[in-house]
């Protein structure tokens, strides 16, 4: 599977991450490297293997529906890098 | 011994903490002599992003009235580096990334709570790779971290190794009798390796995540790293423990680990695993995993050859799952509710501007890594074929721990590399956890101890990796070699140099 510039707009689109143009052919070189190596995962015979979710130690646990934390509206915001009172801001994306 | 004499920070975390208890010192002063090295040796080492100097003194304070009122925790007292990848309420806490260049957390982590309620003291936040992504703390957004230990006859800045070489570096160089790692790949254990002290990566699920900074869930776990195998035992026995915030946390007791690592290891069955011995691997590694297999067979262990034989599959097999997790996890910094922000005119230029601007290279790499392995029409042939080669890779683990107690192989495939080495083949930078990135596929805990010096004089450690939950057999084989190495080399720059020039001045 070769990684072509479009793959890379492609894939910086879905990730939200903003790339210049003169950057994608050096992103895409980059990636290919990569995945060629690891395509060596072909050699693996996985038939009937079962896919591995985590480590499967930790039994899932039950808990009373309750809530067990909240009232923190300033805590949330603390961090915010811009508010107004006490809401995020975002530009505006309803015309 | 009083804390003011050069030595003191030399001292082991176990004979500071024990010299506390008996009064021999106080805390106030031990921490003020850690804090003057800091000082001294940071502005060099770059070990430390944030020094917490006024808290540290206070929670001190704190622990030497504990100590008169007979109430003193295990770590009471102990001046300890914590990664900046661990949530300290109201200090910020950066995982040396831009994007969290000022986050100050409204709460604390569940592992850095456990060590204050066992009375230590930190003095500041270590410095990692960006979200602990890297082999070298190189990709730092507060720049590199310089190894304390030099090559024979050269001053040239060595890599700490990664991703936890800022508390690598710091406890090597005695800025802190301990400090906290988190372990993804092998960030505990190849920097540990790297800077001549010991790491522990426990078994997943031992310590709880909450408040910890994501990076791959089902594979980060944080762990103690320090200057002895007793000094891990004791920080694991405080940092371990049953979190319901964290529902991979494992609910099962702590044992005494401290007292684990006297155990005899009469009659253990040590596994030599043929697949570590990489193509290209330096004579002086195979030479010194010749070494420790002599020393434990000489304290009574049987040495047995065994196979895991999808160990060659677990780098690539990690370099899907991990960034895959890594760009889930990082789709939460999106520049609206924490973090850095950069403007934009629309809703997603917003997000693509702050992101583009607040993650480093490889940061960035990595997620879309990630997102190009769970797109659509790829997610089969990438991510779940990873996972069933992950399935594998935690068979052979399982399969051999039928036979064996314990393996034992080299922690990583060289010595500590300079900075301006680094390759630009970023699968080159990879296969620097060629070792240890198996056993964090599958969950178990594994243990890097310092066992000898190469030719140019840097240290190389021993990795040690047991059974689900075996941490207590680590520690004792651990101990074992520590003992059998007798490793008293260290490294050229140290806070007790600096303390002796400080007052011979």
């Amino acid at each position: 599977m070769s990684l072509d510039t479009a793959t890379v707009r492609r894939i910086a689109r879905l990730a939200r991450i903003g790339i210049e143009e003169n950057e994608t052919e050096g992103l895409a070189r980059e990636l290919n490297g990569i995945f060629g190596w690891i395509e060596q995962l072909d050699e693996v015979d996985v038939s009937g293997v079962a896919p591995m979710i985590g480590t499967g130690l930790a039994t899932p646990r039950m808990r009373e529906d309750v809530v067990t934390d909240g009232d923190r509206r300033d805590d949330v915001l603390s961090n915010a890098p811009d508010r107004v009172d006490a809401f995020f801001t975002v530009p505006k994306v309803v015309e | 011994m009083a804390a003011d004499t050069p030595n003191a920070l030399d001292m082991s975390l176990v004979e500071a903490r024990d010299g506390l208890v008996r009064k021999a010192f106080s805390s106030v002063e031990l921490t003020t002599a850690a804090l003057a090295a800091v000082e001294a040796l940071n502005p060099r080492l770059n070990a430390y992003i944030t020094v917490t100097g006024d808290q540290a003194l206070a929670q001190a304070a704190q622990a030497d009235a504990a100590i008169a009122a007979g109430e003193a925790g295990p770590m009471a007292g102990v001046p300890v580096g914590i990664k900046d990848l661990f949530c300290t309420k109201g200090v910020r806490t950066t995982a040396a990334s831009n994007i969290l260049r000022d986050f100050v957390p409204p709460y604390e982590s569940t592992v850095t709570a456990n060590l204050r309620r066992d009375g230590a003291v930190f003095l500041g936040k270590t410095n990692l790779d960006e979200f602990a992504m890297g082999s070298g703390n190189l990709t730092s957004a507060f720049g590199p971290v310089e190894n304390p230990w030099k090559r024979a006859g050269s001053d040239a800045a060595l890599v700490p190794g990664g991703s936890s070489g800022g508390s690598a570096a710091a406890v090597a160089a005695g800025l802190g009798f301990g400090a906290t790692g988190t372990d993804t790949g092998g960030s505990i254990r190849q920097p540990a390796s790297y800077c001549g002290i010991t790491g522990i990566k426990p078994t997943y699920g031992r310590c709880s995540r909450f408040g910890t900074i994501a990076f791959a869930s089902s594979l980060d776990q944080a762990g103690p790293m320090a200057r002895t195998v007793a000094d891990c035992a004791v920080m694991l026995g405080s940092m371990a423990g049953f979190d319901a915030q964290d529902s991979t946390s494992v609910d099962r007791p702590v044992p005494d680990y401290l007292a684990a690592c006297g155990r005899s290891l009469k009659g253990l069955r040590i596994g030599i695993p043929r697949e570590y011995h990489a193509p290209g691997m330096p004579a002086e590694i195979e030479a010194i995993w010749q070494q420790g297999i002599a020393w434990l067979r000489d304290a009574g262990c049987e040495i047995v050859d065994v196979s895991l034989p999808h160990t060659k599959y677990g780098l690539a097999t990690y370099y899907i799952i991990a960034p895959a997790e890594c760009s889930s996890n990082l789709a939460r910094y999106d520049g609206v509710r924490f973090g850095a922000r950069v403007a934009g005119g629309t809703l997603d230029e917003l997000y693509e501007n702050t992101r583009r601007a607040g993650f480093g290279d490889e940061t960035r790499r990595r997620i879309m890594m990630g997102t190009y392995v769970l797109s659509a029409g790829y997610y089969d042939a990438y991510y779940l074929k990873a996972q069933k080669v992950r399935s594998l890779i935690q068979r052979d683990f399982t399969d051999v721990f039928a036979d064996v107690d314990v393996l034992l192989t080299p922690t990583a495939p060289s010595a500590a590399f300079a900075q301006d080495e680094k390759p630009s083949d970023p699968v080159q930078m990879y296969l620097n956890d060629i070792f240890t990135v198996p056993a964090s596929m599958a969950g178990v805990p594994a243990m890097s101890v310092p066992a000898g010096v190469d030719a140019q004089g840097l240290p190389l450690g021993l990795q040690l990796i047991g059974r689900f939950f075996d941490e207590e057999t680590l520690f004792a084989v651990g101990s074992a070699l520590e003992r059998a190495a007798a490793f008293t080399h260290r490294p050229a720059l140290r806070a007790s140099d600096v303390a002796r020039a400080g007052i011979a001045s």
